[in-house]
């Protein structure tokens, strides 16, 4: 299907006229945080809606990319305004689409102070995150991957919890340390090939030697924003103090940029230092996916413990991108889409139960499930999701990857099936201690129950993860092709990856 | 010597800058002391400034030389001077009314900066080592006492004074190392030199006179080592005085350098690039490191256009066509972030004092969310986040590095940029994650409000407007290359 209007810069743009609406609300501190909100859902449920012809206008039997949208930008030098999606960048735009309304209805109660400000940031946010999706210039991914951070940097805090101040430096020079590393790359990139859109540069061989160079600078970025071991640390500190919006985002959409990264740059661009550096990424994968899950084990706060879930479930991801196998590389696009829903999804529970009790100690609930039988029912798919029960997105991805890494080394294989029941342990062992047992105290007893609003937020989340459980071919054959495609370009690159296996 | 209408063409925008600093003269003698005289003055000098900036902006960039070769008129001599002129308005504009009580309220002040502005004007068009002494000499001479011009204050004293000894002494290490190039290539002239350079096995002792010319310089440009006078200066010197130290004369030595560099010079260029390229990572290094420790937003100011000057030097240090270019855009990003932070650090008084902690800052978002959003928008921008100009200065100069192999300078940039971030991040926590214990005074002057509008409003957008200021740019650096 062809569209003659620019459907892709309408969607990423739109958040941003939404903020300038929101500039021009006027009236007092009431009206003004009830109009913002209201806007803000409204500007970002538009968004979504017009991003579903990118979902149903997709041809999932087209090599290459589509909805490409081009413009001068800077004549002359190899740089433009280059969009555009195939089956690899299209699920994470519906994903970023999707949840930033459902984070904007979670933040409808909790978020009481400079509602404006608030929804603003979001709204940036989201433009920033689709923008980094599409795009198809280097450049343009670069402006979009680094100005992530000045609104999310703001959320955490603005809005954050008690130690917020501490987690937002810590997030932002973090992930800047890292990027800036990446951009030196691009810029030795830019040099050797003359351009920065992504279509030439994948088609541009870079010279082994180079290649390992410019691997290690993109490794820094990505490696801090997936993230893996041992550069997690500002994970768990941003989650914790983020407000419970923020780290909806942070888990379903932020740390997949990393992911995304590797499959749309390291691999494509690098296949040498790709296949050299794999047997480093499985250690440092294995190592996230176990100690991780350790240290999630021995967790008090909720959230914390979540966070750390995030690290080895991303352990997956990494693991599954560098198996370099057509079911290794789907499997990790597919688990990435599902944590992207799962852990936003468990990220809210948690808010649900804060906004009640304001503290995210494990030890200050008990019985949960007695008080709020409805939203037990949904806290416990979503952990069941978390842990990959058959039937829920979770199995279909972490199976995949486990075919994936069995092809790549029995042993990678192995110590990644050991990281699967430590996460049932960690996560099971959880929903008892809140979840179970007596009603431990006259405060849970007074838990109000599950509201409409919340409901609406667990509805989607929850069909679709089921939906993606039971009939995984509607995610999978959108991936398909363009899976193929990359691997083909990796073969062709004269190493035949799959054949050495 | 006779002068004719060929010489005076070219430097018209000085030529009418010059006469209005000595019509000045006349009115700040005659016009009496006290406020309105001094607002009347500053009007004048504006005037002034804009009918300049008229000229140049729609006069034909002609590439030509008056005076017998002692001043060169280009491309590239337009596009800094566009910079400085704005730099130099927006400094003076802010100044019209005086804000605090212990603001200066002189006359003097504008008469004093219009003919610093007509010396920086001419180091840009410089072509000759005299016309490069006198030109470096008539724009510090003025910025000496206006450093020192509130007289009543015991640290504006001193500022006048240290900057004065210390540039003095690198006036000094200039003539002297001009003195020792002028002896060995046997002429003043810069095509002179580039000749005499070009041809001839140089001795060492012209390489020396070279750095001793590089070394004072740099202390104009306060690139570090040569750095120590400058957080005493703009602590020191009245907040107006700071912001147009801040903008204006940094722009104008860096021309200079480019100047000497590129065309006295430029065909040695293997042996400049090195002592370029030691000046920039020591000054991003002394610039982001010195920063962190500050509690005073001046002195945080300083340090941070001490590492601004060391990224501009690391495309410099490049020493290709694409360095110039690169130096360029960084330079006009900076006069706008220079611009838009000084409109909100100058608004900074509590009870009619001017105060300049950086904690007075704290919970601006809430008392003045205007100002706190500009702030942040400069901050950042100085941080080099994307897309903000900072980014697309740093991305210019970075790529004139790594195109010429000088890849271990840039990931130093780019690394103590991290350690940068971190002292910008501090202003905005401040702004906008504390809360405030007494708000800042609320009256806010018109000229500040333009000021920091067009700033945010450039530095914002700055990547729409990128295509035609590269183009332009490319054309200055050219011209800046080419043999006259």
């Amino acid at each position: 299907m062809s569209v003659s209007w620019p459907i892709l810069s309408i969607v990423t743009f739109m958040p941003l006229a939404g903020v300038l609406f929101l500039l021009m609300i006027r009236g007092d501190e009431h009206i003004l945080a009830r109009n913002s909100r209201r806007v803000a859902l409204w500007v970002s449920s538009f968004t979504f809606f017009l991003s579903l012809p990118l979902l149903f206008g997709f041809d999932s039997t087209i090599i290459g990319y589509q909805f490409e949208e081009k413009a001068v930008w800077l004549a002359g030098t190899g740089i433009g305004y280059h969009i555009g999606i195939d089956g690899i960048s299209m699920p994470f735009v519906l994903l970023s689409t999707l949840l930033t309304p459902l984070a904007i209805l979670a933040s409808w109660k909790a978020i009481a102070h400079r509602v404006r400000e608030y929804m603003i940031a979001f709204l940036v946010l989201e433009t920033m995150m689709v923008g980094m999706f599409v795009s198809l210039d280097m450049l343009m991914f670069y402006l979009f991957f680094e100005a992530v951070l000045i609104p999310m940097f703001l959320i955490i805090g603005i809005w954050g919890g008690s130690r917020r101040v501490y987690a937002a430096f810590k997030f932002f020079l973090y992930t800047l340390l890292g990027s800036v590393l990446m951009l030196v790359c691009i810029l030795v990139m830019y040099v050797d090939a003359g351009t920065t859109d992504i279509p030439a540069l994948t088609e541009h061989q870079f010279a082994g030697s180079m290649q390992t160079w410019l691997f290690l600078g993109f490794l820094a970025s990505f490696a801090v924003k997936v993230p893996m071991w041992p550069v997690h640390t500002w994970l768990p500190d941003a989650h914790v103090q983020a407000p419970t919006a923020g780290s909806m985002i942070l888990a379903g959409v932020l740390l997949k940029m990393g992911g995304y990264g590797f499959l749309r740059f390291s691999l494509p661009m690098f296949p040498l230092a790709s296949e050299f550096f794999a047997p480093l990424i499985f250690t440092m994968s294995i190592i996230a996916v176990i100690y991780t899950s350790l240290v999630a084990l021995a967790q008090t706060d909720m959230k914390k413990l979540i966070a750390y879930s995030s690290v080895a479930h991303m352990g997956f991801v990494t693991i599954g991108i560098f198996t370099m196998t057509e079911q290794g590389i789907a499997g990790a696009m597919f688990q990435m889409i599902s944590h992207g829903l799962v852990s936003a999804a468990l990220f809210f529970s948690v808010g649900v139960i804060y906004d009640r009790l304001h503290t995210r100690e494990i030890s200050a609930y008990g019985g949960v499930a007695a008080v709020m039988p409805r939203y037990a029912v949904f806290f416990m798919f979503m952990m069941l999701a978390s842990v990959g029960l058959p039937g829920t997105s979770g199995f279909v991805g972490e199976m995949l990857v486990l075919v994936g890494a069995w092809h790549a080394s029995s042993w990678v294989a192995f110590f990644a099936a050991t990281g699967l029941v430590l996460g049932a342990a960690y996560m099971l062992w959880l929903y008892r201690r809140v979840m179970f047992g007596a009603i431990i105290n006259d405060e849970v007893k007074a838990m109000e129950p599950m509201q409409m609003r919340e409901f609406s937020i667990f509805l989607p989340l929850s069909v679709l993860v089921l939906l993606f459980g039971v009939y995984p071919m509607a995610l999978l054959d959108v991936m398909a092709v363009s899976i193929q495609f990359l691997l083909d370009g990796l073969s062709a690159s004269g190493l035949s990856v799959l054949a050495a296996r | 010597m006779v002068f004719n209408l060929n010489d005076i063409l070219p430097a018209l925008p000085e030529i009418l800058l010059a006469a209005f600093a000595l019509v000045l003269v006349l009115v700040t003698a005659f016009g009496g002391e006290g406020a309105r005289n001094a607002r009347r003055v500053t009007r004048i000098s504006l005037g002034g400034i804009l009918l300049s900036l008229a000229l140049i902006w729609f006069g034909a960039a002609n590439d030509e030389t008056a005076f017998g070769g002692m001043y060169r008129a280009d491309s590239f001599a337009d596009y800094m001077k566009i910079l400085v002129l704005l730099g130099t308005f927006s400094a003076l504009y802010m100044s019209i009314t005086p804000l605090a009580k212990d603001d200066i309220n002189k006359p003097e002040f504008s008469l004093l900066v219009v003919l610093s502005l007509v010396g920086m004007m001419l180091m840009i068009s410089a072509n000759n080592l005299m016309s490069l002494y006198m030109a470096v000499e008539l724009q510090s001479l003025p910025l000496y006492v206006v450093a020192a011009m509130r007289t009543n204050s015991l640290r504006s004293s001193e500022a006048g004074l240290k900057y004065f000894l210390l540039g003095a002494l690198s006036s000094g290490m200039l003539l002297y190392g001009a003195s020792l190039v002028y002896g060995f290539a046997g002429t003043t002239s810069f095509a002179g030199i580039a000749a005499a350079v070009s041809i001839n096995q140089l001795p060492a002792a012209f390489i020396v006179g070279m750095v001793f010319m590089i070394s004072g310089i740099a202390f104009k440009v306060s690139a570090a080592p040569f750095h120590m006078w400058t957080p005493d200066v703009y602590e020191g010197s009245p907040s107006p005085v700071t912001a147009l130290f801040a903008i204006a004369p940094k722009v104008a030595a860096m021309a200079l350098m480019m100047r000497l560099t590129y065309g006295a010079f430029g065909s040695i260029a293997d042996q400049w690039s090195q002592v370029l390229i030691a000046l920039s990572i020591a000054s991003m290094a002394v610039g982001a490191l010195g920063a962190i420790m500050q509690s005073n937003i001046k002195r945080m100011m300083a340090y941070s256009s001490i590492a601004h000057m060391g990224y501009a030097l690391a495309g410099l240090a490049a020493g290709t066509q694409q360095g110039v270019l690169g130096v360029m855009i960084y330079m006009t990003g900076y006069i706008f972030m220079g611009a838009g932070s000084f409109a909100v650090i100058l608004l900074m008084r509590r009870d009619g004092q001017s105060v300049s902690k950086i904690a007075d800052l704290q919970g601006l978002s809430r008392t003045h969310p205007m100002l706190a959003l500009g702030l942040m928008v400069m901050m950042f921008s100085m941080a080099g986040i994307p897309p903000l100009a900072g980014f697309f200065g740093k991305w210019y100069v970075f790529l004139a590095a790594v195109n010429a192999g000088l890849i271990p300078l840039a990931v130093t940039g780019v690394v103590m940029s991290v350690v940068g971030a971190f002292y910008y991040l501090r202003i905005i926590k401040i702004m906008y994650f504390e809360d405030a214990d007494e708000p800042l005074d609320a009256d806010i002057p018109v000229a500040n409000k333009v000021v920091l509008g067009v700033s945010i409003m450039v530095i914002l957008l700055f990547f729409v407007g990128l295509s035609p200021l590269l183009e332009s740019a490319n054309i200055a650096a050219s011209a800046l290359m080419a043999e006259l």
